[in-house]
């Protein structure tokens, strides 16, 4: 197992005598170009994630993912549902796209306005789509699937979003259904 | 320790256990109910029943933790955030796969019957005449006029909504009104009767929800979270059933925590004089005496206390006699089918989650339809708009994908069949030598796998499933296998089998072990054959008629 340099100053700090004292201190200051290390996401991290969530799915009528939380709920199951190699996909992802957004458009991912961000993050969907997956930026598609799922599965998401009926009480086989009506959460 | 004297001692709280201790207290006698895993409360326990998608912590995945944790259980769907502590957990409850087997437990008061499926159908003449016909395995002892009067009983009691559709090969019941068909389903059913002229049918499931309140139960609110343990007591369960029943007789002791070690025989008296108790909690070794004894615990764990009972007098236990105990392993092969797109209803939808489908019942090797094997098998299925999880590659990010999300997205069908397996004497269970629980007993080694009969009809499953879907006009039909592994159907079968004679048969016609008259056993285990049809309904009627008998030979002094 790959260990990274966080942890490995963390361990190197126990073997000195168990004390942590300045750890954190030397750990923020050692972060190059504020790179997500580990799967140790600081809240700028996580707004950094919500606003990803948001370009995919934007405020419209109905608030958007950030608002729902999605950039917390990223976190959980990257931690928690995601595999070793999974994480370090989606690590690596978020670091390159802040990193590549920076260099071709000129400006940071989150000093960017929304169209900038949709229409990057629409590109890199295009590559994967078109290109072989094997060298396609696979993070992309596990954005799509955390944002779709997080949202949808929501408060919001399920409640306005969609029409969330927690007990219906009967069932109609061939209710009527015009384009535009929402669908039922669940 | 008082009172350890009962009238009789049912094994197991699921669905034959709690038959049979709801009939055996409304009959006036003082039952002892054992369960081996913790107990749940009706409504009280059903701790994530109300929980909204957004209080949960994995929306419906899993974590690494929950798969690492669980070898066997992630093998399927079974494994989810919501309910996990309902399913045996393999790290304290191992069993042993000479072939591989997917074994799913419930080890808590209700068993399984808080989990199960609830679809619910007789088995007919068809099927136990069956075995007697093709000289297959041996002759069920009992036929369908044996056990319709039951069947309807335990209908009545358990609540069955379905509909009556007249066919010798899926006999009608004692039913509440069935659930609706949306238009999709309705229309589809429609042109396949139609173009077979009447020989398949699509009818709704028939199921243990009710539609009509019973009593101290509310007809179902159309949740479909069924699984998580049901606050309005829509389906039947050991908790909101037939354990009430029982309790309101004042008649039963319900005892969580207590993994039945075996059945103690008096060889003398050629009859069972209790069983000896093993406390899941303290490890405390307890014996229970009763005139009575059912074992209810699910048919392969039924079967391992036999193993386990009366090895001086027979060293492959109560029941080995025969050399059939442990032997005839039977599940439904299942997981091929087909399913396929439907043009049109853009302007039909439907509201409630209906927790059941269509059902087309067995339509192979009767009225003239002849195939290159035996037997057959039904399906399952359902027509439905797709939510916001498809795939939609082409849309770009944005309100675009938002707004399509949002909507429901187009019709489709899938069916997916469920194939009865021949009880082959080489399919075995039986104690391992060398494998033991957290409790240091000896646990099941599974040996058995489907053969060249079901291999054949597994083909058919897709074919008959595509003739059928393009029939009624779908389209892009696609067929599939997803493969199936012994045990996965959870409708564990056979291995203490009823027969006529007790040389080659566990259980008696009236499911009375044949070396103990006063041990029955009507849960899977007693099944001779299979059928296609999911097999509960039958325990329940089995259990129900079983206690009948028994009462009445107790009472005849005869037990």
């Amino acid at each position: 197992m790959a260990i990274n340099r966080r942890e490995a100053l963390k361990s190197m700090v126990l073997m000195m005598g168990g004390t942590m004292i300045g750890a954190n201190v030397i750990l923020t200051g050692c972060a190059p170009e504020d790179r997500i290390e580990g799967l140790e996401f600081s809240e700028e991290d996580i707004a950094y994630m919500d606003e990803i969530g948001e370009t995919i799915i934007p405020t419209t009528d109905t608030p958007g993912a950030k608002e729902a939380g999605v950039g917390s709920f990223m976190v959980v199951m990257v931690k928690e549902t995601y595999n070793q190699e999974q994480q370090e996909t989606f690590v690596n992802g978020l670091n390159s796209l802040k990193k590549n957004f920076k260099s071709e458009i000129g400006v940071a991912f989150m000093d960017a306005s929304h169209e900038q961000r949709l229409n990057y993050l629409n590109s890199l969907n295009e590559e994967l789509r078109s290109g072989d997956s094997e060298n396609g930026p696979k993070y992309i598609s596990m954005l799509k699937d955390l944002t779709v799922l997080g949202y949808f599965t929501s408060e919001i998401g399920a409640t306005q979003a969609l029409r969330y009926v927690e007990t219906p009480g009967k069932y109609d086989g061939c209710m009527d259904y015009k384009k535009g009506d929402r669908a039922f959460a669940l | 320790m008082a009172n350890q004297e009962y009238d009789a001692i049912v094994v197991g709280s699921g669905i034959s256990g709690g038959w049979a201790a709801k009939e055996l207290t409304e009959k006036g006698l003082k039952v002892l109910m054992l369960e081996r895993g913790q107990n749940v409360e009706h409504v009280k326990d059903y701790k994530t029943a109300t929980q909204a998608p957004w209080e949960t912590n994995y929306r419906g995945r899993r974590s690494i933790e929950m798969i690492e944790n669980h070898p066997v259980l992630r093998r399927d769907y079974v494994l989810n955030e919501l309910n996990v502590d309902w399913w045996a957990q393999e790290s304290e409850s191992p069993y042993v796969e000479k072939k591989p087997f997917n074994w799913f437990r419930g080890y808590q008061v209700g068993g399984r019957s808080l989990l199960w499926g609830r679809q619910s159908y007789r088995i007919g003449d068809i099927d136990f005449e069956a075995n007697l016909k093709e000289g297959i395995a041996v002759d069920w002892p009992i036929r369908y006029k044996d056990l319709a009067p039951w069947y309807s009983y335990v209908e009545k009691f358990a609540g069955i909504s379905g509909s009556r559709d007249g066919l010798a090969q899926l006999p009608d019941g004692d039913f509440q009104p069935a659930m609706e068909m949306n238009c999709v389903e309705k229309d589809v059913a429609e042109r396949v009767k139609n173009h077979f002229e009447g020989k398949r049918v699509i009818t709704m499931g028939r199921v243990a929800n009710i539609t009509q309140p019973l009593e101290g139960r509310t007809n179902c609110q159309y949740r479909n979270k069924c699984w998580l343990g049901c606050p309005f007591g829509a389906y039947f369960s050991t908790q909101s059933s037939t354990l009430p029943a029982a309790m309101k007789t004042g008649n039963l002791t319900l005892r969580p925590w207590s993994i039945v070690t075996r059945v103690l025989y008096d060889k003398d008296a050629q009859k069972a004089t209790g069983v000896e108790v093993l406390d899941a909690e303290t490890n405390e070794t307890i014996e229970y005496n009763a005139k009575i004894i059912f074992l209810c615990a699910s048919a392969f764990n039924s079967t391992a206390i036999l193993m386990r009972s009366a090895t001086d007098v027979w060293e492959g236990g109560l029941g080995s006699s025969s050399g059939e105990l442990g032997h005839n392993v039977m599940d439904h092969h299942f997981r091929a089918g087909a399913n396929g797109m439907v043009d049109g209803y853009d302007d039909k939808y439907y509201f409630g989650r209906r927790p059941n489908g269509i059902y087309i019942p067995r339509f192979q090797n009767i009225d003239g339809d002849k195939r290159d094997y035996l037997r057959g098998f039904g399906y399952q299925g359902a027509a439905s708009r797709s939510g916001w999880s498809r795939e939609i590659a082409e849309l770009n990010f944005g309100a675009p994908l938002k707004e399509a999300l949002s909507e429901p997205g187009p019709w489709s069908m899938g069916i997916t069949a469920f194939g009865e397996i021949l009880p082959y004497h080489e399919n075995t269970i039986k104690l391992s030598k060398d494998t033991k629980d957290k409790w240091g007993m000896e646990v099941l080694e599974m040996d058995a796998e489907i053969k060249e009969n079901e291999l054949k009809m597994r083909k058919d499953m897709m074919d008959d499933a595509a003739e059928m879907l393009e029939a009624a006009g779908l389209r892009n039909v696609n067929t599939y296998d997803a493969g199936y592994t012994f045990g996965q159907g959870i409708h564990e079968m056979g291995t203490a089998r009823m027969g006529r004679d007790p040389k080659t048969s566990v259980l008696n016609g009236n499911n009375q072990v044949w070396d103990a008259k006063n041990v029955f056993v009507t849960d899977g285990a007693c099944m001779t054959s299979a059928a296609a049809q999911n097999p509960s309904l039958t325990y329940m009627a089995l259990t129900a008629r079983a206690v009948d008998f028994a009462v009445k030979e107790l009472n005849r002094r005869n037990l």
